[in-house]
Parts: structure tokens; sequence; C-alpha cells
């Protein structure tokens, strides 16, 4: 933003210059352009005005176009870092053990905790519906704890982490066969604190 | 169920008259109406229309609470035929196949039963019950539940199950409804809650409910509806709370980030609670009391997959309860002492879906109970003999009821999805 500001400012401050250089430095205000019947007066000093003028509108531009496309890079590389905090990790029937594929997940999620000291989040347990209400709550607990101590294990404040168990109540898939199931085997994040303006581990 | 229509009554009543003795086969299969009776077989009971305000409701509810009862078989539709101001036609009600006779008077405050003894031919009993003045209401229908309760115990020896009631979930909130089905009424607001316990005074509850923070255990006053949440474990998972016969302590699992283990808190202060089981990390749940309250039964995962456990009430001498086998799928869990403390009924998976068992404490031997649908949450009525408990058998999760021993199911909810039933003991003290 600032620099943009800073452009326009300077562009005029060009202008004035050219005119008054074109003019003999007395008259402030640039001359109405003459009417389009007779030809204006062409020289090195009008086409060097106009020049002037179009060049300092183009590079007005060209700063407010590569500013908006950092802003654009920036939220997308939020968004990512948003999404790979988010991403869910999925569980074999009855089991609250990481797959290879769970730990590739989190440990994509370590680097963006470690860059972000206020981001907090909040994993919960999910089960299908398969197994028993009460027992699937503890089972849901034991697989939101083993994504908590995989990412303690890797340096991560416990104290950022919460953890909570929703058993088979809150299923994602409302299907009755093995596509719904696995789906609902699960841990979802949240991100509870800190989610603004997160940092990848890039910056 | 054994019931014998107006028409077959009638017939038998012409046949007797015109043969003699008669023996009559009712259509329904298995069931004898014959002269006599046997111990050990349903005896036959009719219950007369009643006069006074509100009878024909009251003959209604105390019929069905004996039928409901299983331990009677109940003469309908017998009208008013064989009773006259002066006296009782005992003979023709013995041809009818009964062995007591229920005649009832309600008053503006009272039910007045008397209770005929058929094959001895006089008065078994006479009582008065109090009864609510307002026909109609909750309140008068459990006065009656309580009058056949009384009225069962004067014919069989055993105190019958009416005046009880069943609490579940459905829809995240908590609900409770008569042993028969009747007058459900929500009692929570909806918060995910789920597994509620009774006291055993009847006046309070225990249920969890989803916070933020975790899950909380509520206990609840019946009479004001005012509520308190345990800190005992803060934080983590807190589910499945029971009392102990004694009501002064509630069970539950706690988890936090290394496993799930039964504690034990004071439900009427913020005491810390104390541990009872020590599962190294593994999952223990659904605890369940003897109900001398020395042990508990329980699910615990530390096999390497849920099967129902015995353990003291201090934690220690845990042992398996259900029978270990190798090979195939097990999944034990549910657990519910009886309160004769002789089994514990707990849900089972075979053949891929989830049964109701239970297992004998004297030889361990175990006994399916169901076999259509999925069935599981069993949890025993106080007379050791019926079950409530969850199937999916007409296609939407709710409750039914089973007896033990004639295998009788009747449906007890309906409308939108229950589960999580727990049977309260009588709610009505023993005159």
């Amino acid at each position: 933003m600032t620099r943009l500001s800073r452009v326009v400012p300077l562009s005029l401050m060009l202008i004035a210059a050219a005119v008054a250089a074109a003019c003999g430095g007395s008259k402030p205000a640039p001359q109405a352009p003459a009417p389009a019947a007779a030809p204006a007066p062409s020289g090195p000093n009008t086409d060097s005005i106009d020049q002037a003028r179009r060049d300092s509108i183009a590079r007005a531009q060209r700063t407010a176009d590569s500013l908006r496309a950092e802003q654009d890079r920036l939220a997308a590389a939020i968004a990512a870092a948003r999404n790979t905090i988010t991403a869910m990790i999925y569980f074999d029937l009855d089991k609250s053990d990481l797959t290879d594929q769970d730990k590739a997940s989190l440990d994509q999620k370590i680097p963006i905790l470690n860059a972000n000291a206020s981001l907090r989040i909040k994993v919960a347990g999910n089960c299908d519906e398969r197994g028993s209400d009460e027992y699937n709550l503890a089972l849901g607990q034991r697989r939101a704890a083993a994504a908590k101590r995989y990412l303690t294990d890797h340096g991560v404040d416990g104290s950022r982490i919460d953890v909570i168990s929703y058993g088979k109540e809150r299923p994602v898939a409302q299907g009755h066969d093995e596509g719904a199931w696995a789906q609902n085997r699960n841990d979802q994040f949240e991100i509870t604190a800190g989610g603004d303006n997160l940092r990848t581990s890039g910056q | 169920m054994r019931i014998l229509g107006i028409r077959t009554a009638a017939a038998l009543v012409l046949l007797s008259a015109a043969a003699g003795t008669t023996y009559a086969q009712d259509s329904t299969k298995g069931v004898h109406i014959g002269l006599q009776y046997s111990p050990g077989t349903r005896p036959g009971v009719v219950v007369l229309p009643m006069l006074g305000v509100g009878g024909d409701s009251a003959q209604a509810i105390i019929q069905r609470d004996l039928d409901y009862g299983d331990r009677l078989t109940t003469i309908q539709n017998v009208g008013n035929v064989g009773v006259t101001t002066a006296n009782v036609n005992y003979a023709l009600f013995a041809k009818l196949g009964a062995a007591a006779i229920v005649q009832g008077f309600l008053g503006p405050t009272a039910l007045h039963v008397l209770v005929h003894d058929v094959r001895g031919q006089k008065i078994l009993v006479t009582r008065d019950f109090a009864v609510p003045a307002t026909v109609g209401t909750p309140e008068w229908r459990f006065a009656l539940h309580a009058a056949s309760d009384e009225i069962e115990k004067s014919i069989t020896g055993t105190r019958g199950i009416a005046a009880t009631r069943v609490l579940f979930v459905r829809d995240g909130q908590i609900y409770v409804c008569d042993a028969d089905g009747y007058d459900v009424k929500a009692l929570s607001p909806k918060e995910g809650a789920m597994s509620p316990a009774w006291h055993p005074s009847g006046r309070y509850i225990a249920y969890s409910v989803f916070t933020k923070a975790g899950t909380e255990i509520v206990i609840q006053d019946l009479t004001n509806g005012g509520t308190r949440h345990l800190v005992g474990t803060p934080g983590g998972l807190n589910s499945a709370p029971v009392f102990t016969p004694d009501g002064k302590w509630v069970v539950y699992a706690h988890g936090d980030e290394v496993g799930t283990d039964l504690f034990a808190a004071n439900p009427f202060s913020n005491d810390a609670a104390r541990r009872i089981t020590v599962g190294h990390g593994t999952d223990n749940t659904q605890p369940t009391f003897s109900p001398d309250g020395q042990q508990i039964a329980f699910t615990s995962g530390r096999s390497g997959h849920p099967e129902i456990y015995i353990t003291d009430f201090d934690g220690t001498n845990a042992e398996l309860l259900t029978p270990f086998e190798f090979g195939g799928e097990f999944y034990r869990e549910g657990p519910d002492w009886s309160p004769d403390g002789r089994s514990v009924a707990f849900g089972s998976w075979i053949g891929g879906i989830f049964q109701v068992e239970t297992i004998s404490l004297r030889d361990r031997s175990v006994k399916q109970l169901t076999s259509e649908g999925r069935n599981e949450d069993p949890s025993y009525a106080p007379d050791s003999r019926h079950l409530v408990f969850t199937s999916s058998r007409s296609g939407v999760h709710e409750l039914w009821v089973l007896d033990v021993e004639s295998g009788r199911v009747r449906q007890l909810t309906f409308g939108s999805e229950a589960r999580l039933a727990a049977w309260s003991r009588a709610l009505v003290p023993s005159p």
C-alpha cells in the first residue's frame, strides 16, 4: 500500500516538471488541449510530456498489479497453510495407530505450528457407526490423543493442542458402507486461535 | 401374547353349559385353557370392567400391566359375565381358565380392589390404593401402575414392574417414559446428552453432555430440574456414569491422553475423583454394579478388542468375564448387572451384527437372547426378568422390552430414534 501512494505524487511531480520545462517554468498549469481541428503543435517537448505521463501511469499500474499478485500469493499461501493444518487423518477399524499417511500429514503441520507461535488447534477423534456408542467415545479420544502425542513428540508444545472425542456421534459421511465408514474413522483438526495471517515455514 | 378373545370366551361359556367340562384351545399357539392350572404356568386372570369415573381406563391400564408382566395370562373382553352384586360365579370363571379375578371400584381419591381366588372360591385380598383426583394425568396413571404391581404380587407372589420408568436418549436429549411406553417427556436440553443412569432413590439422574472442552457428567435433580456438572476429573472425556447401589458415589469413565479408566466421584461435591481401574493406556468404560455394590462389570479393550471384565470396587482383582475364544471377531460391550445379582447382560458381535447375550455369574454359561436386526445396550428391569434394549428390527433404532423367560418382545418407543436405555428401580415404595 505504501509503495503505491508514493508512486502517485511522484508521477504528478514528473508531469509538473515536464510541463514547467515545456512552458519556460513560469506557468504552473498545463494549457488546455488545443482543438482537434488544428493540429497540435508537435515537437519533441509535447511528445515527451505525453510519454512521461503514459510511462508513470504504466509504472503505477505495474506496481498495483504486482502488489495485487503479492497479496494473492500471500492469501493462497495462508489458505494452503490452513488446509494443511485442518487436513484430516484416517484410521483402520477399531484402531488408533497412525498410518504412514497419517504421519506424513502430521509432518506437514509441524512447520506451520512452529512458524506461528499463537496458533492453537483442537483435535477431534471420530469413529464409524458400527461399534458401541459409549465405547466409541473412548476410541475417538484415543485417536485424537495419538495425533497430539505425535505432534508433541516432534516438539510442538502440548498446551497449544486440545483433544476431544465425538465417538460415532458426528459422522462426516452418512452412508452405511465401507466407503462412508472409512471416512468417518478420522481425526479432525480445527484452528481455535491464531489462524489469521498464517506464516508458512518458508517465510 | 396369550389372550382369549371374546368370541372364544363366549363359545366356552356356551359349550361348558351344554357339555359339562370343556377343554378348549386358544387360537394363539401354545396356550392351554383348561379347568385347572398348575403352578409354574401362567395363571389366567380376568380384570373386570371397573365402576367409577375413569373406570374404563383403569381397567385397561391394570389389564395391560398384568399382561406386560408376563407372569399372568389376561383373559380379555369377558364383560361382566358371572358377577352380580351378590356373588361371583366362580365356577364360570374357572371354565374360562381364570385362576384369579380382579374387581375394582374407582372412587374420587382411591381405587378399591378385590382380588378373588377362583379355585378357592373366595376373596384373596381387599386393598385400597390412593389415586389422584384428576383422571388421566401421568400421576393418575402411575398410581394405577402401583396398584397393578401389588395386585400381581398378591396373585403370583412377585411384585410387578409397572410403576417404573425408562430413561433414554433421543436427538441428543435425555427422555423418560413409563414402563408401558406412555408419558414420554424430555428431561434435558439438547446438548449431545448420552448415557443416562438412575440414582437408586429415583430422584436424581446422571448423564454426559458434550461441551467445548470435552464431555462432562451432569447430575440432575428430577424434583426441580436443577443440574450440576462433576469436576472430579476436569477436562477430557467423562462418560457412561452409573450410581453405586447405595447412591453415594457415581462411577464413570474418564479419558485424557493416556487411555480411559473408571473413576469414582461424590455426585454432590467438587472433590477430586478416585481412580478405580489402571488400564495402562487401554480403554475401560461402561461400568455396572453388582447389587451388593462390591463389584463392577465393565467393558475393556485391554486384550486388544472390547470384552466384559469384573473388578472389585477398589479396582483390584480385575478378571475377564466373557469367554475368550480364539479365532473369529469378538466385541462385547454395554454390560448391565441383573438386580438379583445372577447375570450380566451385554451386547455381543455375532455374525457381523450385535445381539444381546447374558452370562451367568454362577457357571459362566452364555445365552443369546436376540436374533432379529441389531440389538445392544440392555438394561434390566427390577424383576431381573425383563430387559429393555436398543433394536434396529423395525428399521429405526427403538427401545424394545424382552421377557427373558418367555422370549416375548414388545416395542417400547416409537417415532424418531431412541437408544441407551436405563430402567429404574421400583419408584413407588412397597407398602
